[in-house]
């Protein structure tokens, strides 16, 4: 363990002086993590998925406290403990039967050694409750007190059980790592999966608009661009980092039309415009977008001219949490010197004659939020759907007893 | 997985992989600005918007690839070693690493280098930065340009950083509190060539040397710059340090030093960052308006809510930059204004108005207490309807019900202030009494705690009243055990230390009176009346000191060289009788010094001394002359090559040499070839410098020939020889 835990604390570090750029990196190797996580987790004899669980979810909670404006950590995080519940149900459904007969055993044993055969009993019998009723982990998670099911392992009866179960915990571990490897692939091609979509949705000669770089938006751009299809972008920069004439270049390279106009001439080119296109930070469990300061202004003059709004963003920035959660914190401020050239400025900063008390404040914030009803549709790497559709995609990649993962810990 | 983690590093930066990049820290500021605090708590201790300073440095130098950081520690090394051992930075895995370097009796900067030199730990550029610097500029483009100046130019020791920053129009000072910088920098190389933070604001003027318009195209003269205090250094400059053992200030003395003396022709460059930020907390005024930058997030990411430094508490920033860690508990009454951090499970009272301060952790304040523009340690105790401007309180202090602490007053640690007692402004309060000497000026300073004693009896009067804490003189009792007396406890009022109230309102932590910048700008307008007057005088002054001064410069060198070489001989003498060399050496670098001359006037005149020592043993042919001389250059062989680091200095041994041939002593002329001869094969003069002087000589009258004649084969077989000895010249 001593080097998963130190794999831990380099990524938090990382996280924390913020030396990963980008969510797709950082939920990448968020994954790559929490994987060597699991598989170096020792397991016990019972109670495999929740011990999984706490292990995760115990290394979850100080990675999401590291970097809390990435919330792609969280998300990846809360996957990967779905994954687990979903593994562990699966198994548990395929050992039904199996089940059955070793608890009868299992109560044998129980009945000779626990000094507290009563509540053993009733211990059993919600074991035994639990597996036939197979989708209900919860009261496996939340109800039984360990003392009772810990002595089961000590006393296992036969050679045969023992070697099934420790089959059956490989089994639990090895499917984890596998769908964790997936979630790791899907990570990684969602740039690919989303592009594919793109040919679908940009026409011929149609004018698109974006703000900032996103490489999502550049990769999706570049497959309709490989499609033969020809169109023509408008740059909104993206002040104060100019991350837009970065994208101009790019797409250039590539031989696309392209138009670089300053963020505050957006409205006045929109009506020009067939659909803007931006990528997002976040998309959140309502359907709204956390995304780089100034596209809330975008979606507003998309909205007014009636152009169609579209988000593109892998399904790794889908997050569970809505955004008036008071654990989300929504933005970050930023360095004012991205905005202001400290030296040209310093004599307003003067403390020692302006009576102490700063008059000149600069503020940088990173992100805007949009509302849902701004957006007109999402691209993740599933397909395209409408931000009414978000709750659904959430139910799928999520348990919705991860929605918090802090809470349970402390409590 | 391991492996790849491992790898990411040596990736993402394969420079830093190479040279690791090393640091020198000095956790000690060497100066008294931040007495009494300092006295109890080193420097770098100090939080700093709730983060010892010394983090924000490490943060710092870990960001920008630094892998290997000495911290040079002197007061209180103890405290230093034992907060690093404890702290993320000595635990956390990975290349940086934090080495301690202690000395006890080092009492300046120029000490410390000695130390680390001494220690042989630095092994090539390094950064040479102080525990109490801030900043987030990136390191890598003036590191880029330090080593490829290194390559084309070995004398380029040092690069400063600079940054742009207005000074005051009226204070003549900086927002840090320092006094204005003139600098004057050569736009092209950016090579400093001069530098003076003690401008005579009086004068409006500044003098400068006549030779930096001779030598140089073009200068530009700056007073808008600010000095972080961040130098890239090679190793050179710890050599430096330990050859003029008289350095101390790194700026006062070694900067000055190098650029007045030309010391080996060492050069100093600076780099000036842009948009990033760098500032060092030098005084009282310079730790609030560092704070305030912090605050407004000017240092990013090295700000409360970027989980960098401190404690690793999450703290939210709210709007207005209201930076509240989690376990605040807040009246509803309470009213929190903008830039003001909360620490952790402080408690805030009702009604009580809290703006533009740092209020640390675990502190609590009582209801309808008026915070504003004050930093607040931690676990202090401020009970109700107190009100605080502009005020330092360390941690654990306690304010009774209704202290009202004015401008610019710093309350040391547990210092326990009672009720409805108002500290006047500019007060130090500490448990620990004054020292009674800390300079040399006792005389001075005796004074200065004289004023201080009545100035607190007074204090003390009204103390009694009011049952309270200062207790003055009373240096028995028990200072540093309870402050938690009964009532009153023992403290001390401290008198300012340096400087007068000028000095005090520049350098505090409270802005300067209205009253104070009243009468700066009268002074301003006044002023004003004859202004253009002193505009012109000052570009003038530096154009005309050069003709003025050159007219009699001549004549007045030649006495000073006679004088000079007299020195030399003198202090050769003394080497004779047994003094080291390298002391030898010094004292002639000193002469140097005081007299202006340049390297090459030494080894003339060093290799007069050696000659006429040769003739003090008693000859009587030419051979044994020669022996005798040959005798002596291989003794001191060693010294004058010390001299000798280029053909110019070279060249002038010779022409000395055929000075002393054809005047003083002409029983050398005969062997004036051999003696050449000689002086070459060990190498003391190279090929290159006595053909330049034989070319020299060609075009001179005939009777300057006559020892380029003697020489006429040595030359020539010079001339012709093959090209190997090239390589042993080079060493020469």
């Amino acid at each position: 363990m001593p080097d998963i835990q130190a794999l831990v604390n380099d990524f938090i570090l990382k996280l924390k002086r913020r030396k990963i750029e980008g969510s797709q990196a950082t939920a990448r190797q968020t994954a790559e993590l929490l994987r060597a996580v699991v598989s170096h987790q020792r397991l016990p004899y019972t109670n495999q998925a929740l011990a999984l669980l706490d292990a995760v979810r115990d290394i979850g909670e100080q990675l999401i406290a590291a970097n809390p404006v990435e919330l792609a950590v969280g998300n990846i995080v809360r996957r990967v403990l779905h994954i687990i519940r979903e593994e562990d149900l699966t198994s548990v459904a395929s050992a039904v039967d199996g089940l059955g007969l070793s608890t009868n055993s299992d109560d044998d044993d129980n009945f000779e050694h626990d000094d507290h055969p009563i509540l053993s009993a009733a211990a059993v019998a919600a074991a035994a409750r639990s597996t036939l009723r197979a989708p209900s982990l919860q009261t496996l998670l939340e109800g039984l007190p360990e003392s009772a099911l810990a002595p089961r392992p000590s006393s296992s009866g036969g050679d045969s059980e023992g070697k099934s179960k420790s089959a059956e915990r490989k089994k639990l571990k090895h499917d984890v790592i596998e769908a964790i490897n997936e979630l790791i692939q899907d990570i990684e091609t969602c740039h690919e999966q989303i592009s594919e979509q793109a040919v679908g949705l940009i026409h011929q000669n149609e004018v698109i608009l974006t703000l900032g770089r996103s490489k999502t938006v550049k990769e999706f751009l570049f497959a309709a661009n490989e499609k033969k299809r020809s169109f023509r972008v408008f740059i909104a920069e993206g002040a104060p980092r100019y991350q837009g004439h970065v994208l101009a270049k790019e797409l250039v390279a590539k031989g696309l039309q392209t138009t670089v106009i300053t963020d505050s001439a957006v409205f006045a080119m929109i009506s020009r415009v067939n659909m803007v296109i931006v990528g997002a930070h976040a998309i959140m469990a309502n359907g709204g977008v956390i995304a780089p300061v100034g596209i809330n202004m975008v979606a507003l003059a998309a909205q007014r001219h009636a152009v169609p709004f579209v988000v593109v963003a892998g399904a790794h920035k889908l997050c569970p949490l809505y955004p008036h959660n008071p654990e989300v914190l929504l933005n970050d401020l930023q360095c004012p010197s991205d905005l202001l050239d400290f030296g040209e400025f310093s004599d307003c900063m003067d403390f020692s004659t302006s009576g102490g008390s700063p008059l000149l404040h600069v503020v940088n914030p990173a992100f805007d939020f949009i509302p849902s009803k701004l957006v007109s549709l999402f691209v993740t790497d599933t397909g395209g759907h409408s931000p009414s559709y978000m709750y659904r995609l959430i139910a799928d990649y999520y348990s919705s007893d991860d929605f918090v993962v802090e809470r349970r810990i402390k409590s | 997985m391991a492996q790849k983690k491992t790898h990411r590093p040596s990736a993402d930066d394969p420079e830093v992989e190479r040279i690791p990049l090393q640091a020198v820290l000095l956790a000690d500021s060497f100066a008294q600005k931040f007495r009494p605090i300092t006295l109890e708590r080193p420097k770098v201790l100090l939080p700093l918007v709730n983060a010892p300073m010394i983090d924000y440095t490490l943060a710092w130098l870990e960001s920008v690839g630094v892998d290997e950081v000495f911290v040079f520690c002197c007061a209180h090394s103890q405290q230093v070693k034992s907060y690093l051992e404890n702290s993320q930075w000595t635990k956390q895995p990975g290349v940086f690493s934090v080495a301690t370097i202690e000395s006890h009796d080092a009492i300046s900067a120029g000490d410390a280098l000695r130390v680390i030199h001494e220690h042989g730990v630095i092994r090539g550029d390094f950064i040479l930065i102080s525990g109490d610097t801030v900043s987030n500029m990136s390191l890598a483009k003036a590191l880029y340009e330090h080593k490829e100046r290194r390559k084309k130019d070995p004398h380029a020791v040092m690069t400063m950083i600079i940054k742009q920053s207005k000074p005051s129009v009226l204070t003549h000072q900086t927002r840090l509190g320092d006094d204005e910088i003139v600098m004057a920098i050569d736009p092209e190389t950016k090579e400093l060539l001069y530098y003076e933070d003690k401008v005579d604001l009086s004068q409006r003027l500044i003098l400068l040397d006549k030779m930096l318009l001779v030598e140089n195209g073009a200068i530009s003269l700056h007073n808008d710059k600010q000095d972080c205090y961040v130098d890239i250094c090679s190793l050179g400059v710890l050599d430096l340090f330990v050859d003029n053992f008289d350095y101390q200030h790194l700026r006062r003395h070694f900067v000055k030093g190098l650029l007045v003396d030309d010391i080996m022709g060492c050069k100093i460059f600076t780099h000036e960052i842009q948009s990033s930020y760098a500032a060092r907390v030098d005084n009282f005024k310079s730790y609030d308006t560092i704070s305030k930058d912090i605050v407004q997030r000017w240092t990013y990411p090295f700000v409360p809510d970027v989980r960098y430094l401190g404690n690793g508490l999450q703290i939210k920033l709210d709007r207005e930059g209201i930076y509240k860690a989690p376990d605040v508990v807040q009246s509803r009454s309470a009213h929190i204004d903008a830039f003001t951090v909360l620490g952790n499970a402080t408690t805030v009272g009702d009604n009580t108005k809290i703006s533009n301060s740092v209020i640390g952790q675990g502190c609590i304040i009582g209801h309808n207490v008026v915070i504003e523009g004050s930093f607040v340690w931690d676990n202090v105790t401020i009970e109700d309807g107190c009100k605080l401007s502009h005020a330092l309180i360390c941690d654990g202090v306690h304010l009774r019900e209704g202290v009202i602490l004015e401008p610019g007053v710093i309350i040391s640690f547990k210092v326990e202030v009672g009720q409805n007692i108002v500290v006047p402004t500019y007060s130090k309060v500490s448990l620990l009494p004054q020292p009674s000497k800390q300079d040399s000026d006792e005389e001075l300073e005796y004074a200065d705690s004289n004023t201080g004693a009545i100035e607190s009896t007074s204090m003390a009067t009204v103390m009694n009243t009011s049952k309270l804490d200062f207790a003055l003189g009373t240096s028995d009792a028990n200072i540093s055990g309870k402050p938690e007396f009964q009532g009153s406890g023992p403290g001390y009022i401290w008198s300012s230390s340096e400087g007068g109230t000028e000095e005090e309102c520049r350098q505090s932590i409270a802005p300067i009176p209205a009253g104070k910048l009243l009468e700066l700008l009268q002074s301003k307008i006044s002023d004003n009346n004859a202004p253009d007057q002193d505009m012109i005088i000052t570009p003038a002054s530096g154009e005309l000191l050069p003709d003025s001064e050159s007219t009699f410069g001549d004549g007045d060198d030649d006495r000073e060289y006679v004088d000079f070489e007299k020195e030399v001989e003198a202090t050769f003498q003394r080497g004779l009788t047994g003094v080291e060399k390298e002391n030898v050496i010094l004292e002639i670098n000193s002469l140097r010094l005081s007299c202006n001359m340049e390297q090459a006037d030494c080894a003339g005149a060093l290799f007069h001394s050696i000659m006429k020592q040769a003739l003090v043993a008693p000859y009587s042919c030419k051979n044994e002359l020669y022996a005798n001389t040959i005798k002596e250059i291989i003794k001191w062989g060693d010294l004058l090559k010390h001299y000798l680091t280029t053909t110019d200095e070279e060249f002038e041994v010779i022409l000395k040499f055929e000075d002393i041939c054809s005047g003083t002593t002409r029983d050398f002329a005969p062997l004036f070839s051999n003696i050449l001869t000689f002086l070459y094969d060990k190498e003391i003069l190279s090929e290159k410098a006595i053909l330049s002087w034989a070319q020299e000589k060609e075009g001179a009258d005939e009777s300057d020939k006559i020892f380029t004649k003697q020489a006429e084969q040595f030359i020539k077989w010079l001339r012709e020889a093959p090209e190997e000895d090239d390589e042993d010249d080079a060493d020469a």
